[in-house]
């Protein structure tokens, strides 16, 4: 049995539309606090790029392509089973909602294992700063300037997949308590939004990271 | 709110994003120099444009979320060109390693 309850309405709000694109715009304008959080790393990334470049491209063909390159696929595809799930609470199929956001949260967490495979193998050829940064090429502070980069920007954006994973852990739970209707889905179209923003901050790292230099 | 976009434009944007993700890492493996730069930031322009007008149905929104969206993006120009127009219009003030 279905349960198509309508949530409460806030007292501040007209009407459950309103409400939900109060509550839209607001996670709208935190992803654009977000791209200022990146941005920021981004800009640092492409200021040291521009001032060493030879030293940087080197780097980072020391980055696994092959890795880089299927998470990017993982993280594309868990962007497609999210969008899916937001259609799924829309249209009322349950089902397929909670095993859309599994698949996302899926997906997540392999992206996030398969970082950590990389970070490992790093580890293992000695180009973690701090730890054991010890470079084979030239310009060696120039490169382990790149690795500071690397490290410092895929864990803030693997920070932030593993806290989208968490978010969806709650939505799916939620959702396999017929929480949501497509009278009201808005946890879930939220929950898209910043798993997208999360996608599109990757989609820019790796090509910045991986590929500058060539191969 | 809108009508729920039909499930076939997603798989369609999905192709299409990673039909350029193989032309991003291709391109990587031809000495493209400056022009590969450009390249491949402007395909992951497109791929964000892509995922941002379709998954996150910027496309069918209000004009408010545009503006919000538009709002993040035009302070990153800010922060770029600026930036950038000042470190590249002078000498190097970096370490001399």
């Amino acid at each position: 049995m279905v349960s198509e309850r309508e949530p409460a309405l806030a007292y501040q709000f007209d009407d459950a539309n309103q409400q939900r694109e109060a509550a839209t715009l607001g996670m709208w304008i935190f992803l654009a606090t977000e791209v200022m959080f990146f941005g920021a790393l981004f800009l640092g990334f492409s200021v040291y790029r521009a001032a060493y470049a030879e030293a940087f491209a080197e780097a980072s063909r020391h980055t696994d392509l092959l890795l880089g390159s299927f998470n990017t696929v993982v993280l594309l595809t868990s962007s497609l089973t999210m969008a899916l799930a937001v259609h799924a609470a829309q249209t009322g199929r349950q089902k397929s909602l909670f095993t859309l956001l599994l698949l996302t949260m899926l997906l997540g967490v392999v992206f996030l294992g398969i970082k950590g495979m990389e970070y490992y193998e790093e580890y293992v050829k000695r180009l973690v700063p701090v730890l054991n940064f010890t470079y084979p090429g030239n310009h060696p502070q120039q490169a382990e300037l790149y690795f500071y980069l690397y490290f410092a920007m895929t864990g803030l954006h693997a920070l932030h997949i593993f806290v989208g994973i968490s978010v969806l852990a709650v939505i799916a739970f939620l959702a396999w308590r017929r929480r949501f209707s497509p009278a009201y889905y808005t946890p879930v179209e939220l929950t898209g939004l910043y798993w997208h923003f999360v996608d599109i901050v990757w989609v820019f790292l790796f090509p910045l990271l991986y590929l500058i230099g060539g191969r | 709110m809108h009508q729920p976009v039909a499930a076939k434009i997603y798989y369609r944007v999905w192709m299409v994003l990673l039909l350029l993700l193989a032309v991003t890492i291709g391109s990587a493996f031809f000495q493209l120099g400056a022009l590969g730069v450009a390249l491949n930031l402007a395909i992951a322009a497109a791929k964000a444009l892509l995922i941002t007008l379709f998954f996150m149905h910027l496309r069918y929104s209000k004009r408010l979320n545009w503006l919000a969206a538009g709002a993040g993006f035009f302070w990153l120009i800010i922060l770029f060109s600026l930036t950038l127009s000042d470190y590249l219009t002078r000498g190097w003030l970096f370490a001399p390693w």
